[in-house]
């Protein structure tokens, strides 16, 4: 697993909840983790793992529906659009940097889950929404464990090029079924309306109008923040803990009894269910599902995404999605506003985000969030160590 | 819903509105800007915003981003002579890559944010089928859709915002198949299809004529640039005359193949994919130099429903020429921008119909009664009426001979289903002055 040990694994694992594991030293998070120590800055918050990370996601629940509701009808769909990213991202973050394992094959994961919604919703009458991104979930798991089986043998440059080959093969399963599938043009998806509780909710809060749109940007963030909650509960819990010994040091992790290879499967199942639940919320969204959008450079996005965000965290995942959402657009106007024509605007965009990319990883190799938290560690590791010397 | 209902409602009032102000003396040339009025959504009293998505980056990129700079010379040119009724004419198109995730993004971005009046020419099939449930839902006009599906416009009752413009592909296919079976009776025909409704509908046009004369139908999925197998089944099949509809890439590709295979037989490439010049440089690219330019399709057979580059001659070519070298940016005049001027010509007409103060549904209301009557640069009327928003009905048959092409079979008109072909009786339109057309108001 060596190709993936760079110095991001060891410092942006973790916690992005609060910062509360930072001071924790890696020999000390197993089972003294939550007790409540000396330090003042912690007593604010719940010592129960469970009970802070529900707070976050209260807090985050809110700081959502303030977003939404404050922002303007494209900006909804631009965080509809991020939810997707977010989602798929977080789950390839548990597993390149919880778990060491590279991935290029999520964008086919993605496919599954969205041609699975895309196919229960053509049904005449479709099932609850829920239901139908749960089936989304279950087939794209089914798919990620058969993957993660041969994963689970295979290690850096190997793993790669295997999760390749499913990038560039599974979408083609969709224009050699084009009779079920629908070809090379997709699968049309009409997302359900909204329920009417939703339209008394939106008057409720804001007093917009409830568009399709805003129904759909709210879909998608409920899905992130389940999906976040519970991948954060996991990354915090003992088999986060095991995920991160079978990354960092495989012989130890299998001396103290660890099976490197069960574990890593799973790594890879939980994942491959937080990208068919992306490709679901992607179908809904897009309101199609077509081969063309499930390309290589889609896995190659997530992958950018979660590394410039920073390896193993949650809200280094959601900055990069942020990032691939936004740069473009952003980039695209700003080169328009500088008189370039719609055209050189428009090819602007992916030159600045390899420059974005690359000068992320010369100043800040472990991403955004790794970044800040190595120096935030390193200044708390250098008080600590002045405090002695005083006492 | 209740949202769309409530704007439906709005753009009714503001259609009553300004039948009450202005209408009636609506029409064509400058106009009388004193009348306008911020009529619907995009439209402000001296400007029409219009949107498009096409693919400006990415594999797609070659040849087709080309279109929406043609389009953008015409507009420039259109706007210093005045625009439409006093309204200039402000013209945005984003790039989608030819991913449909990326069209719903951009498509998005246009309608809410930038909030045009009206999508005008988004290319491709599986790319604009991601917007055209979201363009119909908010009511938004998508004119001449850059494809020859027949998503388009063989149900206006689905999509009763949605238009097409080119010649759909299951009619060029039936022009093919009556074409070879007047003057190859005896040919052994393959095809060389992409492997979606692209070849589909085209098959199913040609096969409406010639079915018995077809001895292998063979497919190609985009993306795998081996068409060896393909290539072999045709020659091994003893195909003397073989049809393509394939993009320009797999015209280069399957003539290389061909001609590593020693294959030599008559070609005949749908209109999409037998741009010479593209062809040409394609074919140059793949082949590292060996083959310098498109000499390897002289002989070969196409279809035109637009007059090209290669007919200086021609008044439409001269004319767009002429807006090229004025307004147009850097590069030549090719295939491409001569579509995307040719489109931009048809959008003119269309918010000249819908009159001095035009609504998005008074715009559809416009094409609907008035579109069949439109000439212009395109080959064959439009077939455009409450029925059907399918695009023009018919083309031409041309030779390939060198960097140029020869007209074989003039304009043939034809329609979908069991529909008749027949040729085109009527004249090529004139040209208007400085190229602007000079439409009627038909909304009252």
């Amino acid at each position: 697993m060596s190709d993936l040990q760079s110095p991001t694994n060891t410092t942006a694992e973790g916690t992005r909840t609060g910062g509360k594991a930072a001071e924790e030293a890696p020999t000390a998070a197993t089972a003294g983790a939550d007790q409540p120590t000396a330090t003042p800055r912690r007593s604010l918050l719940p010592s129960s793992t469970l009970l802070r990370h529900l707070l976050v996601l209260l807090l985050a629940a809110v700081g959502a529906v303030v977003l939404l509701e404050i922002t303007d009808p494209f900006t909804n769909s631009q965080l509809a659009t991020l939810t997707y990213y977010a989602i798929a991202a977080g789950g390839l973050t548990v597993l390149t940097g919880m778990n060491g394992q590279i991935s290029l094959g999520h964008g086919a994961l993605m496919a599954v889950g969205a041609y699975t919604t895309a196919l229960f919703l053509s049904a005449d009458e479709p099932l609850p929404l829920p239901l139908i991104l749960l089936a989304a979930i279950v087939t794209a798991t089914a798919v990620g464990a058969l993957v993660g089986v041969a994963a689970a043998r295979l290690h850096g440059p190997y793993l790669a090029g295997a999760t390749l080959a499913l990038a560039v093969g599974l979408p083609g399963l969709a224009i050699y079924f084009h009779d079920v599938l629908g070809g090379e043009q997709g699968m049309r998806v009409r997302a359900p309306r909204a329920p009417e509780a939703f339209d008394s909710f939106i008057s409720a809060v804001s007093g917009n109008s409830a568009t399709n749109t805003k129904w759909l940007a709210y879909l998608g963030a409920i899905c992130l923040l389940i999906t976040y909650f519970l991948l954060a509960n996991l990354i915090r819990s003992r088999i986060g803990r095991t995920w991160r010994a079978v990354r960092d040091q495989e012989v130890a992790a299998e001396l103290a009894g660890i099976n490197l290879g069960a574990w890593r499967v799973l790594a890879f199942v939980v994942s491959a269910a937080a990208a068919g639940l992306a490709g679901g919320v992607l179908a809904l969204v897009v309101r199609l599902a077509a081969p063309s959008g499930f390309t290589l450079v889609l896995s190659l996005s997530l992958l950018t995404a979660i590394v410039i965000g920073g390896l193993g965290s949650l809200l280094g995942a959601l900055l990069g999605s942020a990032l691939l959402v936004f740069l473009p657009p952003f980039v695209t106007d700003l080169g328009a506003g500088w008189g370039l024509d719609n055209t050189e605007a428009a090819q602007l965009a992916p030159f600045v985000y390899g420059v974005v990319l690359i000068v992320a990883m010369i100043f800040a190799p472990a991403g955004f969030v790794g970044t800040l938290r190595m120096r935030w560690l390193t200044r708390r590791a250098k008080r600590a160590a002045a405090q002695p010397s005083r006492g | 819903m209740t949202v769309i209902a409530a704007a439906t409602a709005a753009s009714t009032l503001a259609a009553c509105g300004g039948s009450d102000d202005g209408g009636g003396d609506g029409g064509g040339g400058g106009g009388d800007a004193s009348a306008n009025e911020a009529s619907d959504i995009g439209i402000t009293e001296d400007s029409i915003k219009l949107g498009a998505h096409f693919p400006l980056t990415g594999v797609a990129a070659p040849g087709y981003s080309e279109i929406p700079t043609g389009a953008q010379a015409y507009f420039d040119c259109l706007n210093n002579e005045g625009g439409v009724n006093g309204r200039t004419i402000e013209y945005i198109y984003r790039d989608d890559a030819y991913n449909p995730t990326n069209t719903s993004q951009v498509v998005n971005q246009l309608v809410l944010e930038d909030e045009v009046f009206a999508i005008v020419g988004g290319l491709g099939t599986p790319t604009h089928s991601a917007v055209l449930d979201f363009l119909n839902s908010e009511g938004v006009p998508d004119l001449f859709v850059s494809s020859g599906s027949l998503l388009w416009g063989d149900d206006p009752e689905t999509n009763p915002y949605t238009f097409g413009w080119q010649t759909d592909y299951e009619s060029e296919g039936k022009i093919i198949g009556d074409y070879i079976a007047e003057n190859f009776p005896d040919a052994q025909v393959g095809l060389f299809l992409q492997d979606d409704d692209f070849g589909e509908d085209g098959e199913a046009g040609i096969r409406e004529y010639i079915d018995d004369q077809i001895v292998a139908a063979e497919r190609y999925t985009p993306g795998n640039t081996n068409v060896g197998p393909q290539i072999a089944a045709l020659q091994a099949a003893g195909a003397d005359f073989v049809v393509g509809f394939n993009v320009p890439s797999y015209t280069a590709l399957s003539q290389l193949t061909a001609l590593q295979l020693g294959y030599d037989p008559q070609w005949f490439y749908s209109n999409v994919g037998s741009d010479p010049t593209l062809v040409g440089s394609l074919l140059n690219n793949f082949s590292q130099g060996q083959v310098s330019d498109a000499s390897l399709l002289d002989g070969a057979l196409t279809t035109d429903y637009l007059p090209t580059v290669d007919e200086p001659d021609n008044p439409w070519v001269q004319e767009f020429q002429r807006i090229w070298d004025e307004c147009g940016g850097d590069g030549e005049l090719t295939n491409y921008r001569i579509y995307g001027m040719s489109q931009a010509y048809t959008t003119v007409q269309a918010l000249q119909a819908a009159g001095q103060n035009p609504t998005r549904d008074g715009l559809v209301e416009a094409i609907e009664i008035a579109g069949g009557d439109w000439e212009g640069p395109v080959l064959a009327p439009f077939r455009y009426s409450e029925d059907s928003h399918m695009g023009t009905s018919g083309m031409s048959i041309s030779r390939v001979t060198g960097d140029t092409t020869e007209e074989v079979v003039p304009v043939q008109l034809t329609d979908i289903g069991d529909a008749e072909i027949e040729p085109f009786d009527g004249e090529m339109a004139e040209v208007p002055e400085n190229g602007i057309p000079n439409e009627e108001s038909v909304i009252d």
